[in-house]
């Protein structure tokens, strides 16, 4: 490179500065390493930002909650100490779509009285339903803190880490093992069919089964998203999500802070080009502006595509890897919409009160009408009435709007990232208008209260956070995309072919959401590799 | 028959759960809503309303009230000015703890004091020829504290008085055209106020309250909320971290305020020449050794989580208190039990469980290992902790200048 000035030296560089980057780099410079995080944008977060999109009110343009943060990581890195707060959300309001509402909170028997009130059927059935989960959840558990065993590896490290996970999975129960298969091979739906019978409690389920992935809640596969969305906690409640203070982007600024306590450096508005190799070992990266910086280790927070593809050279890597992530599936078919609004929205059946606002307000009032939403992002268009999770974090967080104003947040589904015969800049505002159209439905007025929509369309998301597709988990859910799978069969362990180059973004296990797990899983093996 | 606060017919309504406790005769509620944790959160970061008009209330005047004070307090009124209150304790004459309350001192010769029990009998016992005179005014008035980060906010749209009191400091205001005393106090640790008004104007004051907090995310909580609130901020509560030593029947249920974590009460004690109840046994333990130290206890989450997840169990993260001590000990196994937890929760803003111990003074400074004994599944076990300085939580707003 003929203009190429040259940095400094450090220990480790990670590139991408979203949540796993992060913590990757704080894990690093906690043990000692001179740690440099590049980061393309003018801030850190990826995904997880929040931005002031107009004045006074703070939008969370991407992710939006917490919950499948793994907790050691608020401990090990000290967040507490430098901001981490959590705001618990009191309750998950799902409208019936018939005017009536299923309004679930904190108590656990008035929650068994409001699913009674649907269905004397369904109210021990819902007991029944989140104990068996909280099982599958305990036993899978073990299997999301550490690495997958290379299955592949023959020597006797690997040997050793195969027969952890055969002997842990020998002691699971056999009806808890059956559960763990049923979700990891089914369809939400069926798994739901039986614990309940009401329409309205199985579309509640059945949300999480359809988040950030091209699937139904009838297509197999719905199943493991939906037991990877109840992997999560709030303060040890399974399942529970919460706010960040100020936004998820409030949390990514805890984890910059960390890092920076730690003694990490953070670049921002440093796009790198590529990784520099010298004779298949990484010695450091260059940015697109001819900045070069060296290193023994590089760490991609990047998804595989770009780790694999476009930060190296593809031709420096075994063929069948290249192959493999050339066919990893990213089908980006989330949206986000954001509003300002003047005020609340106002459910006609709960004129008077605020607290079924406190959460998660889950637009998608049955199995059927979520399906019917999947069937349009099968043929490449958008849903005319889409599904949406929306979330109004100034009710609990008022420092997001100015007073007795709000910021709602709608996850929007489902939204192909290619339309067939139109694109994204074309349909953007008509989109933004079918998700309004849905929100009128439920709430009379809701066009109102708008002072500001911001549509947030996959083609979007991948050009301002690099999520190939759009894709939000940095690759699909999806079974052969998953565990020692992720990203590709035997470069599941964070290390890749080139020595000293290592992935460490949601594309790799476990996978995707504000998790953070695969940003401490990869330091770790960092760590062990400098050590021996 | 039970007793309502003049905030009740308001606060009533907005209670959604019929939870109560009886709070020295008064209704007070559990909670409002479904969420306790809900209520906690909006004092951690918005702000939260809470019914705090049990308390008893004593005016005490005269030309000789300063002096009286200065005679049966601990701490020394005399420091404290107009327009300022002080946390205090009173002795009895072997240097134990009976009771804990705030003094409002209003003019050189007026004052108010709060207290959580029944206390004017023993104050007017030891009145003798003094010019004093103490009155019991509690149904007089209501109070109202206004706790959480947005508290200034919100009260400084109804009373300028607001912005500029300093931590401890009180002053007349009108909100409603109420005649009220806002005060910059709580129990919660937190930024907050407390706006005492009498009871006739009560209602007045908590709808104009209510009024300026919407869309601030104001919200009443109640005494479950409270708790998790206090012992994060380390604040002691009577009957649970110690005992009226006038009521107790050994000298292993009284402390003294050393032993209470209120040695900082002390400071000036032992060179002084102010005599006041108890003195003398108050300085013979400073120049000797106290049994107990008061620290805060913060458990090792990794070894909860261990413990628990070993037993096939979900570790637990409840932030209702324990209803009963816990025991410390200086070892893992076997050892010697050297202290106790008085109250214990799980914090969510610190994210780990904590407790208020007592633990022998040797074995305190902080940082120090301990062991708590816990249950898990009908097994008693040992989960290794840290001890810590008081208060565990203490944001800088708390105490912050205007």
């Amino acid at each position: 490179m003929s203009s190429a000035q040259t940095g400094s030296t450090y220990d480790a560089i990670v590139v991408g500065g979203g949540h796993n980057g992060l913590v990757n780099a704080g894990y690093l410079a906690k043990a000692g390493l001179r740690t440099l995080v590049l980061e393309q944008r003018h801030l850190v977060g990826g995904a997880a930002i929040t931005e002031e999109v107009v004045p006074g009110f703070s939008f969370t343009t991407f992710s939006y909650a917490l919950s499948l943060l793994r907790p050691e990581i608020i401990q090990e890195l000290d967040l507490v100490e430098h901001g981490f707060m959590p705001l618990m959300m009191p309750s998950s309001f799902h409208p019936t779509g018939d005017g009536g509402y299923l309004l679930l909170g904190d108590d656990h028997g008035q929650n068994v009285q409001e699913i009674r009130r649907h269905s004397p059927h369904d109210a021990d059935a819902y007991d029944r339903y989140h104990h068996d989960l909280d099982r599958v959840v305990q036993a899978v558990q073990p299997l999301f803190d550490n690495p997958p065993p290379n299955v592949f590896g023959k020597d006797p490290e690997d040997r050793a880490d195969v027969a952890w996970l055969l002997d842990h999975l020998g002691g699971v129960e056999r009806k808890v093992m059956h559960d763990v298969v049923r979700l990891l091979t089914g369809s939400a739906s069926d798994w739901l069919e039986d614990y309940f019978e009401h329409e309205a409690v199985k579309g509640f389920h059945a949300s999480s089964s359809i988040i950030g992935s091209k699937v139904g809640p009838m297509s197999p596969g719905s199943g493991m998203v939906l037991l990877f969305h109840k992997m999560g906690e709030h303060d040890g409640r399974l399942g529970s999500w919460a706010f960040h203070k100020g936004g998820n982007g409030g949390f990514t600024q805890v984890l910059a802070r960390s890092a920076e306590a730690n003694g990490a450096e953070i670049r921002l508005g440093a796009r790198v080009s590529h990784v520099i190799t010298h004779e298949g070992r990484a010695v450091g990266v260059a940015l697109e502006d001819g900045t070069e910086f060296r290193a023994p280790v590089v760490v991609s927070a990047l998804d595989p595509r770009r780790t694999f593809l476009e930060l190296v050279d593809p031709r420096e890597l075994p063929a069948d890897l290249v192959d493999n992530v050339e066919r990893m599936r990213f089908r980006g078919v989330s949206a986000k919409v954001n509003f300002a609004l003047n005020a609340l929205p106002v459910f006609p059946a709960l004129p008077d009160t605020v607290d079924h606002y406190g959460g998660f307000l889950n637009i998608g009032p049955t199995i059927e009408y979520v399906e019917r939403a999947f069937d349009a992002a099968k043929y490449g268009w958008y849903s005319e009435r889409p599904f949406i999770d929306a979330a109004i974090q100034s009710v609990v967080d008022p420092d997001m709007a100015p007073p007795g104003k709000h910021v709602m947040s709608c996850f929007v589904q489902y939204a192909p990232y290619e339309l067939r015969g139109s694109d994204w800049e074309a349909e953007r505002e008509r989109f933004g208008d079918r998700a309004q159209s849905v929100l009128e439905s439920h709430f009379p007025g809701f066009g109102d209260l708008v002072l500001h929509r911001e549509v947030v369309t996959p083609v979007d998301i991948e050009r301002l956070t690099g999520l190939t597709e759009g894709n939000i988990f940095a690759g699909e859910f999806l079974a052969p995309q998953m565990y020692f799978f992720r990203p590709a069969p035997g470069w599941s362990q964070y290390a890749t072919p080139i020595h000293g180059y290592y992935q460490c973004g949601s594309g790799t296990h476990p996978g995707g959401c504000v998790i953070g797990a695969p940003g401490k899983l990869a330091s770790q093996r960092v760590l062990r590799d400098l050590r021996s | 028959m039970i007793r309502t606060t003049p905030f009740h017919a308001r606060l009533s309504e907005l209670n959604t759960q019929g939870l109560y406790t009886h709070w020295q005769g008064y209704l007070s509620a559990l909670r409002y809503t479904h969420s306790p944790k809900h209520e906690y959160f909006a004092v951690r970061n918005s702000v939260g309303v809470f019914d705090t008009s049990p308390l008893f209330k004593y005016r005490i005047e005269g030309p000789d009230a300063e002096r009286f004070l200065a005679g049966v307090l601990v701490r020394d009124i005399r420091t404290c000015r107009p327009g300022q209150a002080q946390y205090t304790l009173w002795c009895d004459d072997r240097g134990y703890v009976m009771e804990d309350g705030v003094v409002f001192r209003h003019s050189a010769t007026e004052f108010l004091l709060t207290v959580a029990r029944p206390a004017l009998g023993w104050f007017c016992d030891l009145a003798g020829r003094l010019r004093v005179s103490l009155e019991d005014v509690s149904d007089d008035f209501g109070m109202l504290a206004v706790q959480g980060p947005r508290s200034r906010t919100v009260l400084s749209a109804l009373m300028p008085e607001a912005d500029s009191l300093a931590f401890f400091d009180h002053a007349p205001a009108q909100v409603a055209s109420a005649p009220v005393t806002l005060s910059r106090t709580g129990y919660t640790g937190d930024l907050g106020f407390e706006i005492t008004v009498e009871s006739g104007h009560a209602l007045d004051v908590l709808d104009a309250v209510l009024e300026a907090g919407q869309g601030h995310g104001i919200r009443p909580f109640g005494e479950e909320a409270l708790m998790s609130l206090r012992i994060e901020a380390g604040l002691p509560l009577v009957d649970v971290e110690w005992h009226n030593s006038r009521l107790a029947f050994t000298d292993d249920q009284r402390v003294t305020p050393q032993e209470l974590g209120m040695g900082w009460m002390l400071r000036g004690v032992e060179d002084g020449d102010r005599p006041f109840v108890g003195r003398d046994a108050i300085v013979r333990e400073l120049t000797g050794t106290s049994r107990w130290a008061t620290v805060g206890v913060v458990v090792d989450w990794a070894h909860w989580d261990r413990l628990h997840r070993d037993a096939g169990l979900l570790p637990s993260k409840d932030e209702s208190p324990l209803p009963y001590e816990s025991m410390l000990y200086d070892a893992p196994e076997g050892g010697s039990q050297v202290g106790f937890v008085t109250s214990f929760v799980y914090s969510p803003v610190l994210q780990r469980h904590i407790g208020l111990a007592r633990l022998r003074p040797g074995l305190a400074a902080p940082g120090s290992p301990v062991h708590l004994e816990i249950a898990i599944s009908h097994h008693t076990t040992r989960v290794a902790a840290g001890t810590a300085k008081l208060p565990l939580f203490n944001p800088a707003r708390r105490t912050a200048r205007p």
